[in-house]
């Protein structure tokens, strides 16, 4: 029996590869076990390959695992392309009619399975397509599993089609199963422990959290110009659109998107945008208007390897400085940063909050990683979802003895004033990309200018008295301490216990609220022995923000920067040099 | 009557300028048509027509040159109970902007966009705009502009606005009529007016304009033909018709979005319970 076990399935595009993936992480999601999908791209390899990979694991994992332990081959490229990846002892499963393997081929450890996919599927009448079910019924076997493990799943992804396609997957899978009983029922190496998750889970990437998050935050409009890699929150708007009650817009471009969603903010809708890099860089003209408007709105910011278009199917932490500096102007802002699919939750509910709450722009460092992998999160922690209780609008009755309804007042210990809506009677005022007096009109007057500065700088500090502490976790006496941001949290996570079996004390410290640096970072950071700052990135940008806010200097900056996410084993490789 | 718009800031346009002429007939439209001063938004670009804002009490945005378009589109999606009304210039929404001019006509929002358009760029001292004329002069073009010039109002018609209307700015009582017409239509309207900047443009003055400008009466099925109104539209010279070249009805942006039935959006409430027949199908 096997705690952990990474199941790969490949071939063309229409071979049902994706859904094959889907099938399984639900049926073992559903059966108690963590699990975490990853798909690649169909242009990375060549056109038309597609690969999706599932980490199957008895208990709740944070990360994926480089290494493959079982390969599905739906042709004979998938091997060739996947090899590399293969554990030691890994199993190969391949149709012989596409190409017939041999162990020297792929390593002599690995267990060769042939399975004559094409012809159990025409034995049974089934579509060529089906070859995937096949697989899946196959996989069940090796995994230790009942067929019944993945019926119950078919059963449900199918039953809009109806009883008559049910029964043909079923049969189909059964065949699958079958086959690989009746000879290869040796193979026991990969059979899985018992899944011990208990408490029910829900499967999505980032950014489906950070769309349930955005809906969960009250969120009503949302101007999204397609970009890689925040795709995946489009049609979860706009499938949803009227169940959430909600406007989703496609703009003519990023600049359009961004107005729109300012505009919406200021008639009173909570109101988001999404992109990557690129996009970000045209709207953010924008961001410096929702300094000086104080509008709220909430930006989806997801990370991929710039430069310019650099490589947009990989990904990469290098937009934090862009992120913290977008702007001409002073004005505060926020930036969060979700280390994984609760915290994408979690961290948009409470961004649109923020927004409303301080009447600025809050920005959402996602990324390709976290965007397009697909996580596990706890039912629980989406249950309650309730009306929005915190805003910073007036009431329209409380207006009625208002001469100049003073939107921008300066009489404010917090900074924030009161915003009325259009459509308030005496609550005109405007909403003002110049310098403006206490309602809005127009000023360029030196003293008038200096007080609507102080005023927004002013939120700077109530912000910070909202702000949230870094998370840590780990040995208190560490040798090591890491310093991460966003996604690599997951990756640290896994890492942590397999340090501290090999003996190392290590601690991490995981920034998800970015920026404003919280007070008393500095003070935590000095008591550390040795800081070890992980990132995914060139430059070590979260080191450098650290250093300008607390004059902190990490010296251990541990970068990364070729496009693939950290991981675990590259962390324990390189942590079992450090810290003596 | 008294004058409910007027603020505590005086005019800073010049003397005699066109904004003038079409300020006045803007406040004239919205009383004749009885619209509560707080429903009105006005989004202003950034320009010398954008200065309006000041002596303008309405809810008004002022944005970023070039995107009083997309913001006047998301205030209209968020409440569609508004009447948004963008006053924009010919730089602000035919160059900075005009990518989101175009692509409004395509999407027909229930908005009425004012075209304050005068050929030059004032607010940074006279050059040439996206509607200068063939060899006009202008501080930017000395030897005479070289590129030839945008026309509003067959922009909108081509790019699928649903009202195009030309006004001369000397002219109140008509461009008030066509502002009028303007705001009561329901989609993306378009009211070009011809504005002489007395400061930087000594060519196209009121005089040069009054011996041009001629009415046209289009009416019937006429107004609805979109390539019968480009003809009239693209006329200029001796002879600049002026007037509604084109009117027709067609779904607006807003009625086609699935979710924009009853209350307007930003009244909606979370729907806790379809939200949770949502997350069930991720488990």
């Amino acid at each position: 029996m096997i705690q952990d076990c990474t199941w790969a399935i490949g071939g063309e595009a229409g071979f049902g590869i994706n859904a094959a993936g889907a099938m399984l992480t639900k049926a073992c999601s559903r059966n108690g076990y963590g699990i975490i999908t990853s798909n690649e791209y169909p242009s990375l390899i060549r056109g038309g390959h597609n690969f999706v990979s599932l980490r199957i694991a008895s208990k709740e994992i944070f990360a994926p695992k480089a290494s493959v332990d079982i390969l599905v081959a739906l042709n004979k490229e998938t091997v060739e392309f996947h090899k590399k990846q293969l554990a030691s002892d890994a199993i190969v499963m391949f149709d012989p009619k596409d190409y017939e393997w041999k162990k020297e081929e792929v390593g002599t450890g690995v267990t060769l399975v042939a399975i004559p996919l094409t012809e159990l599927v025409k034995k049974r009448d089934g579509d060529a397509v089906m070859r995937n079910t096949i697989a899946l019924g196959a996989t069940m076997v090796f995994l230790g599993k009942e067929l019944s493990f993945l019926t119950a799943v078919i059963k449900d992804m199918f039953a809009k089609k109806g009883e008559a396609v049910i029964n043909e997957n079923i049969k189909i899978a059964e065949e699958g199963y079958n086959y690989a009983k009746s000879n290869f029922a040796s193979v026991t190496s990969h059979a899985l422990a018992v899944g011990e998750i208990t408490d029910p889970k829900l499967l999505m990437n980032v950014s489906e959290a950070v769309g349930l998050g955005a809906i969960a935050g009250g969120m009503k409009f949302a101007a999204i110009y397609p970009m890689t890699p925040i795709n995946a929150l489009i049609p979860f708007f706009n499938d949803n659109a009227k169940k959430f009650n909600i406007v989703y817009k496609q703009p003519e471009d990023e600049i359009a998107g961004v107005n729109m969603a300012v505009g919406a903010s200021l008639a009173g809708a909570r109101s988001m945008v999404a992109t990557s890099g690129g996009g970000f860089a045209l709207m953010v003209e924008a961001v410096s208007m929702t300094g000086i408007m104080e509008v709220p709105l909430v930006i989806d910011l997801g990370m991929r390897p710039g430069p310019a278009t650099g490589m947009p199917t990989w990904t990469e932490q290098g937009e934090l400085h862009m992120a913290i500096h977008a702007g001409h102007g002073d004005f505060p802002k926020i930036v969060l940063a979700p280390g994984d699919v609760e915290e994408g939750y979690t961290l948009t509910k409470k961004a649109f909050d923020l927004a409303d709450e301080f009447q600025t722009s809050v920005i959402i460092l996602t990324d390709k990683y976290l965007n397009e992998t697909q996580w596990q999160l706890s039912a629980s922690v989406v249950k309650d979802i309730k009306e929005v209780a915190v805003t910073t609008t007036v009431n329209a009755s409380d207006l009625n003895d208002t001469p100049v309804f003073k939107r921008y007042s300066v009489d404010t210990k917090t900074g924030v004033s009161p915003r009325s809506l259009p459509g308030m009677k005496n609550g005109e005022y405007i909403a003002n990309s110049y310098e403006h007096e206490e309602d809005g009109y127009t000023t360029e007057e030196a003293g008038v200018r200096v007080a609507q500065v102080d005023k927004r700088a002013k939120k700077l500090q109530t912000i910070l008295q909202a702000a949230l502490q870094p998370i840590v976790s780990g040995d208190d006496n560490a040798d090591i301490t890491f310093v991460t941001f966003g996604s690599i949290k997951g990756v640290i996570r896994e890492a942590m216990p397999i340090l501290s079996k090999a003996g190392k004390k290590v601690k991490h410290i995981h920034f998800a609220w970015v920026y404003p640096v919280p007070v008393g970072v500095g003070e935590l950071l000095s008591k550390e022995k040795q800081l070890v700052c992980v990132e995914q990135n060139a430059t070590g940008q979260l080191a450098s923000v650290i250093k300008e806010a607390t004059g902190i200097s990490i010296k251990e900056v541990w970068t990364k920067y070729d496009g693939r996410q950290w991981t675990v084993e590259e962390i324990v490789m390189k942590a079992k040099g450090a810290g003596k | 009557m008294a004058d409910i718009f007027t603020t505590a800031i005086k005019p800073t346009w010049c003397p005699g300028c066109g904004n003038f002429g079409i300020w006045m007939a803007l406040k004239n439209a919205i009383t004749n048509l009885a619209i509560p001063r707080e429903q009105v938004a006005i989004v202003y670009g950034v320009g010398c027509h954008g200065n309006m804002r000041d002596w303008m009490h309405v809810y008004g945005v002022q944005g970023l040159h070039g995107r009083a378009i997309p913001l006047a589109q998301g205030l209209k999606l968020a409440n569609a109970n508004l009447q948004v009304i963008v006053v924009s210039g010919d730089g602000d929404c035919l160059g900075e902007g005009g990518n989101h001019f175009i692509h409004a006509a395509k999407r027909n929002p229930n908005i009425t966009v004012i075209v304050h358009n005068n050929e030059v760029y004032g607010l940074t001292t006279g050059q040439a705009s996206p509607t200068a004329e063939l060899g006009f002069l202008t501080k930017s073009t000395p030897a005479g502009v070289v590129d030839p010039p945008f026309n509003p109002s067959t922009l909108s018609i081509l790019a699928g606005g649903t009202f195009a209307a030309r006004g001369f700015a000397g002219d109140i009582p008509g461009i008030t009529d066509l502002i009028q017409k303007a705001i009561s239509h329901k989609g993306f309207s378009v009211v070009d007016v011809l504005q002489p900047c007395v400061t930087f443009d000594k060519v196209h003055t009121y005089e040069w304009y009054r011996k041009r400008v001629q009415n046209v009466n289009i009416t019937g099925e006429k107004l609805a033909d979109r390539l019968a109104a480009i003809e009239v539209a693209r006329l200029w010279g001796d002879k600049i018709p002026v007037g509604v070249f084109f009117e027709t009805a067609l779904p607006t942006s807003e009625e086609r979005e699935i979710s924009l039935e009853n209350d307007p959006l930003y009244l909606r409430p979370i729907p806790t319970a379809e939200v949770e027949l949502v997350v069930a199908q991720l488990k």
